[in-house]
């Protein structure tokens, strides 16, 4: 019996361990799948002009270095068109952001805004800290020409901009891995402990790669393009060149995410793994196989030909991301599902709870406790005064046999006071009762004049 | 509320989302709205007298660079901010309102790709444009700058909506329509006072930039002054009678609360020198214009017009502290309390108790042993969201000043008398959620926090702890 009941306890101790809120007890906005599919897709999109902004900043602060240590004025200017794309795509990667940030709110309330609380204080820092980023960019950005004979400054406004970046993503990170994990959020003393929580130093690396790889592929296109006169801009500079090193940045990121992808699989928590996410996944890593194959043709073919894959490398690419992006909410939905019908549970149990208590009250049971009947004027007190009067002794107010005394035989004094009071005394100054009916003014003077006995 | 409870014990909670919020709604109305009408009209005048256009682009410079940061990331801010600190609330806003801020978000997307457009595409011109072709290109120019100044006015137009329905109490309990919120008699006055708003501060702004940005006794700056004096003198009186009439529509019951939403209560009795102050405010910002409007050569030292600047912008920051003060004592008209409980919830909790349905809580039930402890547990899920222990709006502060400051211990009968009623005679406060036992472990713990202060953590530094509901029963 004693094993028993240990055992028992045992069971309920772990079951304890995983906090099970209440949700919010309001419909969706809409039908669910409509939600999934809208967070899935806008996120993609946010997470696309993430990935532009991050690894430009980091490719304009590169080749700016390489300018600089080139003493190759073409570099500088390279990077400088680079960080005129990156002011532009950070203003889409934020305005984007808030479509995912709704949606996830409302499909996943519990869980996002408990993840947020736990690491509330580095989840507010996203605001002055991604703003500073901006404006060093946009400070790197104008002053090249200011700047030109004070390369290290520059350089150095941009670092600091990209060190911001290689920071924040881990407070998103840090996020989205502890919302799925109701289970560790006892565990949880602030974001450096949930920082430290398996999976999201891989999650990490895989963002940076895939940054990389996204970056490279959208200059490859942004110095081909037939509008952009490269040939005007850049003298010594080959086109040619340009184009293998960004191509060759996405093709080393993407070998690169071969390797991190079974890591990031590895480390996660095995509750929300599926056949059918492990598929999706498998098939996206697939499609991007050609794509590698195109981009390895290409950097190694003849001059002329290069970019002539390019749609389809973009478009393998592309779907390689969409499969990945649903595969990653595929996760989340397996791994919460039995959580979230624990709090469905509990929710319903509560609204019904919350139901019952209110037809109580509306209904109450005839109080035989009350045997003292209050006069008119004594229920105005109880109702109104109470809470700073006392009869005998002062409270926040004076009592009030003390304003009976000052008042005796003069109610309309008394009754004008309660309507606007003054200030004769030390502490906060009385609220004028002005919602009280004349009837009721006249109850209550009646009744604190009658203390003069 | 039932999510672990962020909490600032020092600054307060609402302090941080008020400061993220006025700076944004100087940086939309001021520096979005307000601004690039301006600038367009300016760029217009332009096509004649290329200064007017250098001018206007320098004064668009700024605007550019600030609403793309600052002004960008303090409105994600507010999401941010807000869902740590009343998570309850605003996600059962989002419930609601998804479609509404949806459509915001696509007229904000739109905003942003036309703010990029419209400044980045300034200077662009093609090699050996004839220069009929320039001017077209130029006329395009300044199409945008009037299509960006109308999206940046339809964003506010529909924030404003959202506004005016979280205000207008009985609507959220009614029906749960999105579309009560442009019928809602607030809503126009509201709409009316703020476009002025932004408009005689976009106007006071340029004014300032354009002191910095253009040399003493040049014909621009003589014409500039000219031409923005105007501005602000005809948007200025508007906003007085936009302001006058949108306070006339406020519900009774909101209006009730109004003397003490200028100011803490103790300043109550200086409410008619506020409005006074006010009144001046808008005064001195016409006088500093109108001497630059007479005597365009005598112009005060550039620093001089900060102060128009400074004054607008306390004006709105004022504005936007007493129209989310008279909310209270609900967050959510009639539905839910500032403190985060619906009031539906009212009958439930005050029987059984807050902590029992709080699943982030130490203590789920108040005993002998745990009552300090459980307090402060009370203290953070019914006090917290307005309150601190000890920094800004805090109980111990309260207390003391209530009670005359005189080092005594408070009485506990009297405390209870007074949290049992405070909600009768201080109209913006929420009634008390709990059951007795917990208005009594919040006395104690207060109590004890008279004399052994100490900071109430909030869960991103201490975490969550929950209670051990099995007692062992193997002892027996």
């Amino acid at each position: 019996m004693q094993l028993l009941t240990s055992i028992l306890g045992f069971i309920l101790l772990q079951v304890q361990q995983v906090p099970v809120p209440k949700d919010i007890p309001l419909p969706l906005p809409l039908p669910e799948w409509l939600l999934v599919f809208l967070l899935v897709v806008s996120f993609l999109v946010h997470i696309l002009f993430i990935n532009l902004m991050f690894g430009g900043t980091l490719l304009t602060l590169f080749f700016e270095i390489l300018g600089y240590i080139k003493k190759n004025e073409e570099y500088d200017k390279l990077s400088l068109e680079i960080a005129k794309t990156t002011t532009v795509n950070k203003s889409m990667a934020v305005v984007m952001g808030v479509a995912p940030l709704l949606t996830i709110n409302t499909l996943y309330t519990v869980y996002f805004y408990s993840a947020n609380a736990l690491t509330g204080l580095m989840w507010i820092m996203i605001i002055p800290l991604v703003t500073i980023s901006f404006l060093l960019l946009y400070a790197h950005k104008y002053t090249y020409e200011i700047l030109r004979n004070n390369k290290p400054l520059h350089i150095s406004i941009v670092a600091l901009a990209a060190a911001l970046f290689l920071f924040i993503p881990l407070i998103f990170l840090t996020n989205v891995n502890l919302m799925i994990q109701p289970e560790k959020w006892l565990m949880v003393k602030g974001f450096l402990s949930a920082l430290m929580l398996p999976n999201v130093w891989p999650r990490y690396f895989h963002f940076i790669f895939a940054s990389l790889a996204v970056t490279g592929l959208f200059l490859f296109w942004w110095f081909s393009r037939k509008p952009y006169l490269y040939e005007e801009s850049f003298k010594n500079l080959q086109k040619h060149d340009l184009q293998k090193r960004f191509y060759s940045i996405t093709f080393f990121a993407s070998v690169s995410q071969f390797l991190m992808g079974p890591i990031v699989l590895l480390t996660l928590p095995e509750k929300g793994i599926t056949w059918t996410m492990i598929l999706v996944i498998l098939t996206g890593a697939a499609i991007a196989l050609p794509a590698l194959y195109y981009l390895w043709k290409e950097i190694t073919g003849d001059e002329k030909l290069i970019g002539k894959k390019f749609p389809w490398i973009a478009g393998c690419l592309t779907v390689t991301v969409i499969f990945m992006g649903s595969g990653r909410h595929l996760y989340r939905a397996a791994s919460l599902e039995g959580h979230q019908k624990l709090v469905k549970k509990k929710t319903e149990e509560y609204i019904k709870a919350v139901e019952e208590a209110q037809q109580e009250a509306l209904h109450p049971k005839p109080d035989t406790s009350q045997k003292v009947l209050l006069s008119p004027g004594e229920l105005v007190y109880a109702n109104n005064c109470k809470a700073c009067h006392d009869i005998h002794v002062k409270l926040v107010g004076p009592p009030f046999t003390e304003a009976a005394q000052i008042y005796k035989g003069n109610k309309p004094g008394l009754i004008s006071w309660i309507k606007k009071p003054g200030k004769k005394r030390e502490g906060p100054q009385m609220p004028a009762q002005d919602k009280l009916t004349n009837q009721e003014l006249s109850d209550v003077a009646d009744w604190i004049l009658s203390l003069n006995k | 509320m039932d999510f672990p409870i962020f909490h600032l014990d020092f600054i307060g909670d609402r302090l941080l989302i008020a400061m993220i919020a006025i700076l944004h709604v100087l940086i939309n109305h001021g520096l979005a709205v307000g601004l690039v009408p301006i600038v367009a009209y300016m760029e217009l005048i332009g096509l004649k007298h290329p200064e007017w256009d250098t001018l206007a682009y320098k004064i668009m410079f700024v605007g550019f660079i600030i609403t793309t940061t600052v002004g960008a990331l303090t409105g994600v801010g507010i999401w941010l901010s807000a869902s740590l600190i009343n998570p309850y609330s605003i996600g059962s806003l989002i419930r609601v309102f998804y479609g509404a801020w949806f459509v915001e978000w696509m007229v904000f997307v739109t905003e942003v790709i036309l703010i990029m457009i419209y400044f980045l595409t300034w200077k662009k011109r093609k090699a050996n444009q004839k220069p009929v072709d320039e001017l077209i290109t130029k006329g395009r120019h300044v199409m945008i700058g009037y299509f960006l100044a109308v999206f940046s006015w339809i964003t506010m137009a529909i924030i404003v909506a959202i506004l005016g329905f979280m205000m207008d109490p009985g609507n959220w309990n009614n029906d749960k329509q999105f579309w009560n919120g442009f019928a809602n008699p607030m809503y126009v006055p509201q709409l009316t006072f703020r476009t002025f708003l932004a408009y005689t501060t976009g106007g006071v702004i340029s004014l300032c930039l354009t002191m910095f940005f253009t040399k003493k006794d040049t014909e621009i700056r003589i014409k500039a002054v000219r031409f923005l004096s105007k501005w602000i003198f005809t948007f200025l009186p508007l906003t007085l009678i936009g302001g006058y009439w949108y306070y006339t529509m406020i519900p009774q019951g909101m209006t009730d609360n109004m003397s003490v939403a200028l100011g803490t209560q103790q300043f109550q009795s200086y409410y008619d020198s506020l409005i006074l102050i006010l009144c001046g405010a808008l005064g001195a910002v016409l006088v500093i214009v109108g001497v630059a409007y007479l005597y365009p050569k005598y112009t005060p030292h550039k620093l001089a017009f900060f102060i128009p600047v400074l004054l607008m912008f306390a004006l709105l920051g004022y504005f936007e502290r007493v129209r989310e003060f008279i909310r209270k004592p609900y967050v959510i008209g009639g539905y839910m309390y500032s403190n985060a409980v619906r009031v539906s919830d009212y009958p439930l909790l005050n029987k059984d108790g807050i902590l029992k349905h709080s699943s982030f809580v130490s203590t789920k039930k108040v005993t002998e042993e745990n009552q300090v402890k459980a307090g402060k547990n009370v203290f953070l899920i019914a006090c917290s969201r307005c309150h601190t222990t000890g920094g800004v709006n805090s109980l111990v502060t309260k207390f003391d000043d209530m009670y005359g400051n005189s080092g005594e211990p408070w009485n506990a009968g009297a405390m209870k008398a007074y949290i049992s009623n405070m909600h009768m005679s201080r109209y913006f406060m929420p009634p008390f959620p709990g059951n007795d036992k917990e208005m009594e472990a919040l006395i104690a713990y207060l109590k004890d926090l008279q004399f052994n202060p100490a900071p109430a953590e909030g869960a991103q530094t201490i975490g969550i702890t929950t209670e051990q509901e099995i007692t062992s029963t193997s002892n027996h």
